[in-house]
């Protein structure tokens, strides 16, 4: 197993990087909560403030008419970064829970007493509690996919038994686990699902910025990302959708942009997207955004995903050799994302622990308390990796865990 | 460095052996503490005597070491004091975290003063003192 050589080629991209945290130089392996952002992207943002802002699609003048170029240019930028047919199938939105709330409410309001909306146990709270407060708005019923173990992996093969004994009617789950690490089968999960003519939502937050992403070749309805988990700005986010059925959905908020005609008893909607994307949206985040998408082709998304599993094979297997350390997710291959207890350490005094040492990690159930929860753990401390990362901050992340049990043990 | 002046000796201490850890039973009353931040969780039990005495304390937790720390080291100095002397150590710890308060009286307490300097653990420093008022109020 050949290490990668992405950190050399595209670390210094990210000015961030080269700092000191107390003293120490800082190892940022907190991907998985937001990624870091190349000079290419904070110069995008900073290009269109200096020379293109104004507000888009409503103004006749020269700067809007750029605005408004640059912000649709975004969303074909996105609609070719996901293979999608149309880039009218790219909504923009404020992060991955946004998209997601979008579904819940303008899909999930069709939803009629007893039918089932599928989850699986590993969903993050933002998968879990729009579905949650759709079920109770509509009568609807949650179903889980079990997740058994500290492997954490779904038993798919329970599947079609469930869509033939349940009236499921959308089944919405995460691409990878933030919290396990593992990587679900979502065009195989999505094909079965078709088969019953069942709609399908992807949580795509964690392998959007991570691996080569193909909407037609998944074959889900609806698929959800954020900017800031690969490279982009926050407060921008996508939701992909086939368009037939974004057109079928009622607007998820309304105002101004996003209508064709309005009277003083009511209005005609605008088709989608635009039809979702009331008020002034985030110009320069979608901008932004596409800028990462540009910049995450330009490093090669198929080595950015080999380096993701080189990475998490290495951390996890480094990490199983501290005998005090309970390690979750895979025993196979895995995302870049080692979730682990440190003997009886709590999470939150492990991190403050390893920030001491420049070294950025996340303790706490990493909004997935059910599940920790169900694994019999309160909280758990997380290391996640991206193409930035080195060696050597893997290696440093397994001395100050040795470091850790000395000090706390 | 101010690392070690969050997770001083005698916190670490507290934190690997906690003192008066347990149950009370009934007639003692119980009250929990719940951070949603981290799931943390701190359930303390207060027997008090029939003229509004502490008599006894101790308390349960799943936390961190500073909240471990915090509550075992709360424990030590409820003893014989009422509900309200009780209630003024509470204001005055928590006045001595976030207000920059003296902090007379509190004796090894002050040792949580590194928290001033991590206002991110101030509710790991305090979750036990919480427990405690809804145990005096239960």
């Amino acid at each position: 197993m050949t290490a990668p050589t992405l950190a050399e080629r595209f670390r210094e991209d990210f000015p961030i990087l080269d700092q000191t945290v107390h003293g120490k130089p800082l190892a940022y392996l907190d991907n998985a909560a937001s990624t870091q952002h190349p000079v290419e992207v904070i110069e995008e943002i900073s290009r269109y403030y200096r020379e293109s802002h104004a507000n888009v699609h409503r103004g006749l003048h020269a700067l809007s008419s750029r605005a408004t170029e640059l912000y649709e240019h975004a969303r074909q930028r996105v609609a070719a970064y996901l293979n999608s047919e149309s880039s009218e199938s790219i909504v923009f939105t404020r992060g991955t829970t946004e998209a997601i709330n979008l579904v819940a409410c303008a899909w999930g309001d069709r939803l009629k007493p007893d039918d089932g909306i599928l989850l699986t146990e590993m969903e993050h709270h933002a998968n879990l509690i729009p579905w949650q407060m759709a079920a109770r708005r509509t009568g609807a019923k949650l179903h889980f996919l079990a997740v058994n173990g500290d492997e954490g992996q779904v038993d798919w093969t329970r599947l079609e038994s469930v869509l033939e004994q349940q009236p499921i009617r959308i089944l919405a789950l995460t691409h990878i686990s933030n919290s396990l690490g593992c990587i679900n089968p979502v065009a195989e999960v999505c094909r079965i699902a078709r088969k019953h003519g069942v709609t399908t939502l992807i949580d795509a937050a964690q392998s959007a910025g991570h691996m080569p992403l193909d909407v037609q070749a998944i074959g889900c309805d609806f698929l959800a990302f954020s900017g800031h988990k690969c490279c982009g700005p926050t407060g921008i986010g996508v939701l992909y959708g086939r368009k037939e059925l974004l057109d079928q959905m009622p607007p998820y908020q309304t105002g101004g942009e996003m209508i064709v005609s309005v009277n003083f008893e009511g209005a005609e909607w605008k088709p989608a997207p635009h039809r979702f994307e009331a008020g002034t949206p985030h110009i320069a985040g979608a901008i932004g955004l596409g800028a990462a998408l540009d910049y995450l082709d330009s490093v090669g998304r198929k080595e950015i995903q080999e380096n993701d599993h080189y990475f998490g094979r290495q951390a996890a297997a480094r990490l199983r050799e501290i005998p005090e350390l309970r390690l979750l997710g895979p025993a196979g291959e895995r995302a870049g994302i080692v979730s682990f207890q440190l003997g009886k350490i709590h999470a939150h005094d492990v991190v403050a622990f390893a920030d001491q040492q420049g070294i950025a990690l996340r303790g706490g159930h990493h909004c997935n308390q059910p599940l920790i929860r169900k694994l019999g753990l309160i909280a758990t401390a997380r290391a996640s990796f991206y193409f930035y990362n080195t060696e050597t901050e893997l290696d440093r992340l397994v001395r100050v865990l040795h470091s850790a049990i000395a000090y706390f043990g | 460095m101010d690392f070690d002046e969050l997770y001083q000796e005698i916190i670490l201490d507290h934190y690997k052996r906690p003192r008066n850890c347990g149950v009370l039973p009934p007639p003692a009353t119980r009250g929990s503490g719940f951070n949603p931040a981290c799931g943390d969780e701190v359930t303390v039990f207060v027997q008090q005597s029939p003229e509004g005495k502490i008599q006894s304390v101790s308390f349960q937790a799943q936390a961190c070491a500073i909240c471990t720390a915090s509550t075992s080291l709360m424990t030590l100095q409820l003893k014989g004091i009422t509900r309200e002397e009780a209630l003024a150590l509470q204001r005055k710890f928590i006045d001595f975290l976030t207000k920059e308060g003296p902090g007379d009286g509190l004796g090894n307490l002050r040792a949580l003063g590194g928290v001033r300097k991590f206002p991110q653990r101030l509710k790991c420093a305090t979750l036990g003192w919480h427990a405690l008022e809804a145990a005096l109020n239960g």
